[in-house]
This record gives C-alpha cells, sequence and structure tokens, in this order.
C-alpha cells in the first residue's frame, strides 16, 4: 500500500518525462531542415556542435547549478584530441575518433572535477578559467604536438562510417552533427528525469539540504560534471572533424563566455535552452558580423548588460508566452487532423 | 638575478595598484568584477591621449588618468553596477563580462587596435647600474610610486574614520548596517577610488604590460589571481599576492619559457584548492 502523497509525486514525475508535443516538433522540424535546407547545412552544423556545446553547459549549471568560465577546456580538449587521431592516422574512422575524444575529455573532466568542489562561486569561476588557460597554454608551447599558434594543420578525415566521405556543401557533416546531437540529447533528457538529475536538482537547490536527506552532494557533482566534460569534448571532435582543423580560439575565454550567453538566451535547466538559444545566437551573430564585421562582440555585450539589468525573470516570460502559443497553436492542429479523419 | 627580482617587484607592484580596487569591492559587496581591467584600460588610453597628442606632461597626465578613472567608474556605479548588487554571481559574471565585450569592441573602434605606447620623459628611460644591479629608471619609479600608494592605502584604511568603517563594513555588512554605517555611501566612493587606482595603474603600466583593446581581457585573470589568492578581507593579502605574482611572472619567463604562464596558473589551481579562501586571509567570519 503506497501513500497517495508519493503515488501523486510519482505521477507527477512521469508527467514531467514524457514527451511534450512541442518536443517532437522541435526534432521534427531539425529533421526538416536535413533535407529542406540543403543550402544552409554549413551554418547548420555550427549551430548543431554550438548546441551540443551549450547542452553540456546546461548540465553543470542548468542541473548542478556550478557555473563555469572555463568550459571550453574541455571542448577544445575534444576538438585536439580529434584533430590528432585524424592527423596521425591513430583512429581513422570518424565516429569512433569522436567517441575517443569524448572519451579522453570526460576523463579530464573526471580530474578537473574535484577542483570545482570546493569553495565558493568565485573560486570555482577562477579554477575553471584557470584550467581552460593552462590548456590553451599547453596547447600553445607543445607546437610539436599540437602546431602552436599556428593551429593543428593537415587534418585529413577518412569517410565517415567508412563510406560518406565528407562533402564541401557540408550535406554529410551536418546529417553526422545532428545525429550525435540528437543521439546525447536523449541521453542527457533520460539523465535529468532519472533519480539521479533529480537529486541533482535538490543539490542545486540547497547542497545543505540534499546532503541532509542523504544525497551524496560531491559524488553526484563529480559525475555530472564528468559527463558534461564528455558532451564538450565531443562537440568539440565535431568541430574539428567538419572544419577539419583545430586552432587555439577551441580554447579561449570568449568561447566560454560566448556558450554561457547562449545558454543564457535560451534559458537555463530544461535542456532546450542550450538547443534554442544556439539557433538565436548563430543567427544573430551572422547577421551582426554581416553588419559590422569587427566589432560584433560590442553588441553582444550590450546585450549581456541590458539582459541582466532587465532582468532574466521579465526577459524569459516571451519563451512561456510563446511555448503556450505554440503548444496551442500544435493542440489545434492536431484537433483538425483528427476531426479530418473522423468525417473520410 | 637581481634584476629580475627587481623588475618582478615593479611588476607586481604595479598588480596590486590594478588590482587592489577589485580586492576591496569584492571584499565589501561580495561582486565579481570582472570589468576592473576595463577601468585601468582607461586610465591608459587617458594618459596615451594626453601625452601623445595634446602634449601634456607624463606626470601632469598621471593624476588626471586617475581622476578620468575615478569618475568613469562612479558614474557607472552609480547608473548601472547598483541595480547588479543583489543579484546573483552568474548575472554579475554576465554583466560584467558584457561591459568588457563592449569596452574592448568600442576601445577598438575609436582607437584602433594597436599597441599603444606614452612617450615617457627623458630622464625615465634606459636604466643604470647599483651594486653590479641593472636598474630601469621607470622601474624604479613604479615601485617608489606604488610603495608610497600602498603605504598610504595601509594608513588610510587602518587610521582614518573613513578606514574604519570600510574595514567594518567588509567584515560583516549587516552589523555595519545596524551600527548606522553608511555602507552604500562608503561602496560608491570606495568603487570610485579603486576604479581611479587601477586608471592610474593602467597609466603606469601601459610601457610594461602593453595597451591595447584587449587589455581587460589579457588581464582580467591576473587582478582576479591577485584577489582570490590574496583573500578580500586584508590589503596587505593582495599586496603579498601580487608581489609573489609578479616576481613568479617574470622569473618564470625567464628561466623557463618554455613553460610561459604555465607556472603561474598552477600556482593558482593549487593555492585555490589549499585555501580556497586565500593565501593570506583569516578565516572568513561569514
Amino acid at each position: 500500500m503506497t501513500h497517495p502523497l508519493s503515488r501523486d509525486i510519482a505521477q507527477h514525475l512521469a508527467a514531467r518525462a514524457r514527451w511534450h508535443p512541442l518536443e517532437v516538433a522541435f526534432w521534427l522540424a531539425a529533421l526538416g531542415s536535413l533535407f529542406l535546407l540543403p543550402n544552409q547545412h554549413l551554418i547548420l552544423t555550427e549551430i548543431a556542435i554550438l548546441a551540443l556545446f551549450a547542452l553540456s553547459l546546461d548540465l553543470i549549471l542548468g542541473y548542478a547549478g556550478i557555473i563555469s568560465l572555463g568550459h571550453a577546456a574541455f571542448f577544445g580538449f575534444g576538438a585536439y584530441a580529434a584533430g590528432l587521431f585524424a592527423k596521425h592516422d591513430l583512429i581513422a574512422e570518424p565516429a569512433l575518433a569522436m567517441l575517443a575524444a569524448g572519451a579522453l575529455a570526460t576523463g579530464l573532466g573526471f580530474a578537473t572535477s574535484f577542483l570545482v568542489l570546493r569553495g565558493s562561486d568565485l573560486t570555482r569561476l577562477m579554477v575553471t578559467l584557470g584550467v581552460a588557460l593552462v590548456l590553451r597554454e599547453a596547447a600553445n608551447k607543445l607546437d610539436w604536438l599540437t602546431g602552436g599558434a599556428d593551429g593543428l594543420q593537415g587534418v585529413v578525415m577518412a569517410p565517415l562510417l567508412g563510406r560518406f566521405d565528407f562533402d564541401i556543401a557540408g550535406h554529410v557533416a551536418y546529417a553526422y552533427s545532428l545525429t550525435v546531437l540528437a543521439a546525447l540529447f536523449l541521453l542527457a533528457r533520460r539523465i535529468v528525469a532519472s533519480p539521479f538529475g533529480l537529486s541533482l536538482r535538490s543539490i542545486k537547490d540547497n547542497p545543505l539540504r540534499a546532503s541532509a536527506i542523504g544525497i551524496p552532494v560531491n559524488r553526484r557533482l563529480i559525475a555530472v560534471y564528468t559527463v558534461a566534460a564528455g558532451y564538450a569534448g565531443i562537440a568539440g571532435a565535431l568541430l574539428t572533424q567538419t572544419t577539419q582543423f583545430a586552432s587555439l580560439s577551441v580554447f579561449d575565454f570568449e568561447r566560454s563566455a560566448d556558450v554561457l550567453l547562449v545558454l543564457i538566451i535560451g534559458g537555463v535547466g530544461y535542456l532546450y535552452g542550450g538547443l534554442i538559444g544556439a539557433v538565436l545566437f548563430k543567427l544573430g551573430q551572422d547577421w551582426l558580423a554581416h553588419v559590422t564585421p569587427q566589432y560584433w562582440h560590442f553588441w553582444i555585450g550590450l546585450f549581456l548588460v541590458v539582459f541582466v539589468l532587465v532582468g532574466r525573470d521579465r526577459l524569459t516570460q516571451w519563451q512561456s508566452a510563446a511555448r503556450a502559443f505554440l503548444l496551442r497553436a500544435v493542440r489545434l492542429q492536431a484537433l483538425r487532423v483528427r476531426g479530418e479523419a473522423g468525417r473520410s | 638575478m637581481l634584476t629580475i627580482l627587481f623588475d618582478g617587484i615593479a611588476y607586481g607592484m604595479l598588480l596590486f595598484v590594478l588590482a587592489s580596487g577589485l580586492a576591496l569591492t569584492l571584499g565589501l559587496m561580495n561582486f565579481v568584477n570582472l570589468a576592473h581591467g576595463a577601468f585601468a584600460m582607461a586610465g591608459g588610453y587617458v594618459t596615451v591621449i594626453l601625452v601623445n597628442r595634446s602634449g601634456f606632461g607624463f606626470f601632469t597626465a598621471l593624476p588626471i588618468a586617475f581622476l578620468a578613472s575615478a569618475l568613469l567608474g562612479s558614474l557607472f556605479e552609480r547608473t548601472l553596477y547598483a541595480r547588479v548588487y543583489g543579484k546573483s554571481h552568474l548575472e554579475q559574471v554576465l554583466f560584467t563580462i558584457g561591459l568588457v565585450f563592449m569596452a574592448v569592441a568600442a576601445v577598438d573602434y575609436f582607437l584602433g587596435s594597436q599597441q599603444q605606447f606614452a612617450q615617457l620623459p627623458e630622464f625615465l628611460q634606459g636604466q643604470f647600474d647599483l651594486f653590479g644591479v641593472g636598474i630601469g629608471r621607470y622601474r624604479l619609479l613604479i615601485i617608489v610610486l606604488c610603495g608610497v600608494l600602498t603605504v598610504a592605502l595601509q594608513l588610510l584604511l587602518s587610521y582614518t574614520r573613513f578606514g574604519s568603517r570600510l574595514r567594518a563594513a567588509v567584515d560583516d555588512q549587516r552589523v555595519a548596517r545596524g551600527l548606522g554605517i553608511n555602507v552604500n555611501a562608503i561602496f560608491a566612493v570606495t568603487f570610485a577610488f579603486g576604479s581611479g587606482l587601477a586608471g592610474l595603474g593602467g597609466a603606469l603600466g601601459a610601457e610594461i604590460l602593453g595597451l591595447d583593446p584587449t587589455f581587460p581581457l589579457k588581464f582580467m585573470i591576473y587582478f582576479l589571481i591577485v584577489v582570490t589568492v590574496g583573500g578580500t578581507t586584508t590589503i596587505t593579502g593582495p599586496f603579498l599576492a601580487a608581489l609573489l605574482l609578479g616576481i613568479g611572472d617574470v622569473a618564470g619567463k625567464y628561466y623557463v619559457p618554455k613553460f610561459g604562464a604555465f607556472v603561474i596558473y598552477t600556482i593558482m589551481i593549487v593555492v585555490l584548492i589549499w585555501r580556497p579562501q586565500g593565501l593570506f586571509a583569516r578565516a572568513a567570519a561569514r
């Protein structure tokens, strides 16, 4: 005999984990872009990679509450790892190399996760920033391995799965990136809906209470940080594989700051934030770079300042409004379809 | 060897003047101001423009740089920063990163991206020998100036009414408010003064650190190291941290150039892991 309250809670949690019509619509749109927008595949690839990177940050920021200013560390690590695998023919097949690069980044994430456990927000900021800087410096100085400031050149990708060559228009690259993004998204969705994900949320809300009800706070944080590092590493690997180049910019502070911005635009803590944010950010960046090629960071900065001053709540209201509107549209459409089916 | 030590001390002193304002604001309001370097950059550019284009003397330009940055700082504090104090660290970080991006792009737009140098007066150039130690005249000036500033700052904090109020507010803001101390006013003054110091540091450091639009980004990490390693509860902590950092950085770049900035970042991470409150901080009351 279970308590009615626990049954209610179980139902509530199950309802939250269920697939929402909007989610289905989102992924159908993503799938549609693969076939309907063949001329945009280059930028769409960039969007998919950025979305994966932002998704990774969402796991630690949105679900565990860890502020990181150095998430590019794992992105860059994965990028260089994938580049080196391809350049020296260690792992020729791109998908395998991507997984291996992700595994390496996961290892790095595990090793550095102990550094973010201690201290306040400021200490975490500094430590994450420091780790990214150390890696950037390492990539800069180990020029016999990484090409130093010139970047890693001579990366030639083998055909994907031994069959599909990366083409100049980016069709294969986009299909590949989108598939990886979707697969990892599914995994992330599973993770955050699991008891493990729920415990992360409770840690984010109040670490002290979380530990009081028996959640091993540190171990959970280590676990999610490690997973997120792996995600970021895979995103970096995808970037190298689709551009056949890796440069020091993968470790840049700007990259860590930009991905934070992406996540903030889309909204933190519901997984789709990074994806939607990546679309908006890339489109906005593309447009700004078109208008003012050199100074687009100014407008990004202005956006951040206004964003904080106006308040996140007020700006995120449009998201829930848009969500409600879309939902109504989808429901109406579904009713209409059902109605027509009934008539015929 | 001693020359390196000397250069390191000059560098460290400079870093201290640059970062001391940040230490105060961080300790006082628990506000993460990543845009501190932008005020230093403002001071640097004011000096360069005054000296190179308007024909001001270097020593007349320095106080003007201080005042200009202080003014800019208090303007920003009153209009923008004051609205962000109550927000979360994440939002403070986003806000100040935004300011940095804007400052970098704006300076790039108006003044170009090339590196700037202020023309130094003749007698400050070159170096002389003292007991076999090569001493740069300009670096000596920096050490003297920054040394005087440090002592003045310490005296100000220890012996004036304002200083004791400031220390009280840093130690426990709520109690300080309860005792009738106007913490907001103190903070506004401190912020302006800290920005002014940063501007002065930027003006003095243009020659040594190099001044270009990416200055706030490049040195952000250095300021933060000084503040986090030194702790924010005293002024001597950041001072020692800045000296260590300056000497370590100069020596590291000289003796093991292959490792470059490695040494510094690694030391920082180790210190932060070992003592998250800072190397020289007493245990925080909060």
